[in-house]
């Protein structure tokens, strides 16, 4: 195998046309390379998206009211109606699979103009009402200070947590905002905390541009009365979410008089069911990369074959002679074999170093993006090692089939054919 | 050494069979300097390549060294070649990249001899032939003649019984024909059969016997001591081909 013979005659059959040995090469290596790059970029992907998610609670729903589509029960179609905080009482005890319940309310928003005002600064943000627990599902990083606690929502306290944007807005950088007062559509309230969300999920609004207010305080000082607008919920676990889902609209339905068949009325999200479809999407990806990506490589592949058969073609008399001289059948096969193994490997394996460093060097430029880009959709792109040995073991086995048909052309060379003057 | 019975060979080229040996009888002797003659399509080629086991036959019997050859496999047939015969060629037949030493030591090499040692071994055999200063250069750096001794020194390497050589002179002028031809007799003289194919008459001459192939079959057999008699009828017959 480690033969100076050997492998000098394989440099020697690859140099003699360098042109058409690097132009096959090309073929093998660009197929490496496409598919290094291709399943990295879909990982990147994939990695984007799900750290963007990955902390949102994925077995939880969200649930909100829209028109009527259906005439029920007397009232007339397209009937405008509220959820109520019964509804979560009810829910509460009718439903023991659900596990976190919030509701929650949503005030002025960013494009109704300047809604808060603090000196002479003011910003319009996403005014939201929330209990405790909602960050249970939609988890938010704490910057500075705390989140809404228990207390606020018993004593309605006028206090507000800001994302950060916010805080950016509404103070001169470094100023502490713990404790000052922001006027928020006509109330002060008492800057508690500074936030940033952990997931590129967004409820009614980014989060680094809303202002969290205790649920109650907002149903009291904006004149809301009992009403819910959002109901944000878990499944236990093993409980699929839209088992729950379906309970409570049942529960709801009843409760407002909504027809059985009317579909609009309910309006909602599932995660569960997202985050179902997204993996499903990247299954899909991931097999397009591959399919691709092999069909590229076999192109490749078949090249090599080709040229090898051009190549024994071209040595037929240089093969004759060694048959003569008494090569053995066994020496022909390795030998041509080897050269396409090699040929194969060698462009494979730049393929793969190239790829794998293209993919590197994105990465490197991604680390470095300020960590603020929040739309980043692209992280990490890799991969994986094993990813990296099998496709280096399909390029062997693959210059191996390539080398087959070759060697057996050259097997079939007959020493006097091969000799015959011409 | 040799021993051919009622030998028989047909090339079939689409529906047409050429029948090119028509049963060919034939004993050459251990230490024998033959050369085979005749005009071309008389089989003179064809022979060659049974007697070089490059080619199998369809009826009669071949053989080589007491030991029937027929239907051998490649690998056998490859180790028989390596070990019995040597090649010499019209065009030489040297492996381009490899240098002068390389060339003849690859006999060994199917033999798996260590590098080193064969390569040792090819040495001492350019010394035979004057080559040693030129043992590290390529074919193309090499005249005609020296390409043949090389390519004669590489079919001696493996101490083979016999050398067949295909038109060993055809490529090169008189002189170094000659030259040739004497290294052949040398060889000879050492008691290894040596077997030639030509066409020319006055390299045949040189030879201890003259095989005469006519249609496929053999048509005249002349021992050395009759040679005189056999260029005069060569010279009445064709006088333009005897320079």
């Amino acid at each position: 195998m480690f033969d100076l013979d050997r492998w000098n005659e394989i440099v020697h059959a690859l140099a003699k046309n360098k042109v058409r040995s690097l132009l096959t090469a090309f073929g093998v290596f660009w197929g490496i390379f496409m598919l290094i790059v291709m399943a990295g970029a879909g990982n990147g992907l994939g990695n984007g998206i799900s750290e963007g998610v990955a902390k949102f609670a994925t077995n939880s729903a969200f649930m909100w009211t829209d028109r009527t589509s259906e005439p029920y029960k007397g009232y007339k179609r397209g009937r405008y109606w509220n959820m109520d905080f019964e509804d979560v009482q009810i829910i509460r005890s009718k439903v023991p699979e659900v596990d976190i319940l919030t509701p929650k309310n949503f005030g002025s928003n960013n494009n109704s103009g300047p809604n808060t005002v603090r000196g002479d600064r003011n910003g319009s943000f996403n005014i939201k009402g929330d209990y405790p627990d909602y960050v249970k599902i939609d988890p938010v990083t704490i910057v500075k200070g705390r989140w809404i606690n228990e207390m606020d929502i018993r004593e309605k306290r006028k206090v507000c947590v800001i994302g950060t944007k916010v805080y950016e807005t509404m103070f001169a950088s470094e100023e502490e905002p713990l404790g000052e007062y922001l006027k928020v559509s006509g109330v002060y309230y008492q800057v508690v905390g500074v936030i940033k969300p952990e997931t590129r999920i967004n409820i009614n609004g980014r989060t680094e541009e809303s202002l969290f207010i205790p649920f109650t305080t907002m149903q009291q000082t904006y004149n809301m009365g009992n009403e819910v607008h959002v109901l944000a919920f878990t499944a236990k676990p093993g409980v699929p979410v839209s088992q729950v889902e379906e309970k409570i609209r049942g529960i709801i339905r009843q409760r407002h008089a909504i027809s059985p068949t009317d579909v609009q009325a309910i309006a909602g999200v599932n995660v569960e069911k997202q985050f179902l479809q997204m993996k499903g999407l990247f299954v899909g990806i991931n097999i397009l990369t591959w399919i691709v990506g092999i069909g590229t490589l076999m192109a490749g592949v078949i090249g090599v074959s080709n040229i090898m058969l051009v190549i024994v073609r071209e040595r037929t008399r240089e093969i004759g002679v060694q048959r003569a001289l008494g090569a053995r059948p066994r020496t022909i096969i390795t030998q041509v074999m080897l050269e396409s193994v090699v040929l194969t490997t060698v462009a494979g394996y730049t393929g793969l170093t190239l790829g794998v460093g293209l993919l590197e060097l994105v990465n490197q430029v991604l680390e470095r993006q300020p960590p603020s880009s929040e739309e980043m959709f692209f992280r990490h792109p890799e991969v994986s090692l094993t990813v990296a040995l099998a496709s280096l073991g399909v390029l062997i086995i693959a210059g191996l089939f390539a080398g087959s048909i070759p060697a057996k052309r050259a097997l079939q060379i007959k020493p006097i054919e091969a000799l015959r003057e011409e | 050494m040799i021993v051919l019975n009622n030998l028989h060979k047909s090339y079939i080229t689409g529906n047409n069979a050429l029948h090119v040996l028509k049963g060919i009888d034939l004993e050459i002797g251990a230490g024998e300097f033959v050369s085979i003659m005749g005009s071309s399509g008389s089989g003179k080629s064809t022979l060659l390549n049974i007697l070089g086991i490059l080619d199998d036959y369809d009826e009669g019997n071949y053989f080589l060294d007491g030991k029937l050859i027929r239907n051998m496999n490649e690998t056998k047939a490859a180790i028989t070649r390596n070990q019995m015969i040597g090649f010499v060629f019209q065009s030489f037949n040297l492996i381009s990249f490899k240098n002068a030493r390389e060339n003849v030591a690859l006999p060994l090499y199917y033999q798996q001899v260590s590098r080193k040692k064969r390569n040792q071994i090819a040495l001492e055999y350019l010394d035979r032939f004057g080559l040693k200063e030129w043992a590290d250069h390529l074919p193309s750096e090499l005249s005609g003649g020296q390409k043949q001794r090389v390519a004669i020194a590489r079919s001696l390497i493996s101490n083979p019984k016999i050398i067949l050589a295909d038109e060993p002179t055809g490529a090169l002028d008189t002189a170094t024909s000659f030259e040739v031809m004497e290294i052949l007799k040398e060889v000879n003289d050492q008691g290894i059969t040596v077997i030639i194919v030509t066409h020319e008459h006055d390299i045949a001459a040189m030879t201890k016997k003259i095989i005469r192939l006519k249609d496929g079959l053999i048509g005249e057999t002349i021992i050395n001591g009759d040679l005189k008699k056999y260029r005069e009828k060569v010279k009445s017959e064709n006088a333009f081909s005897y320079v």
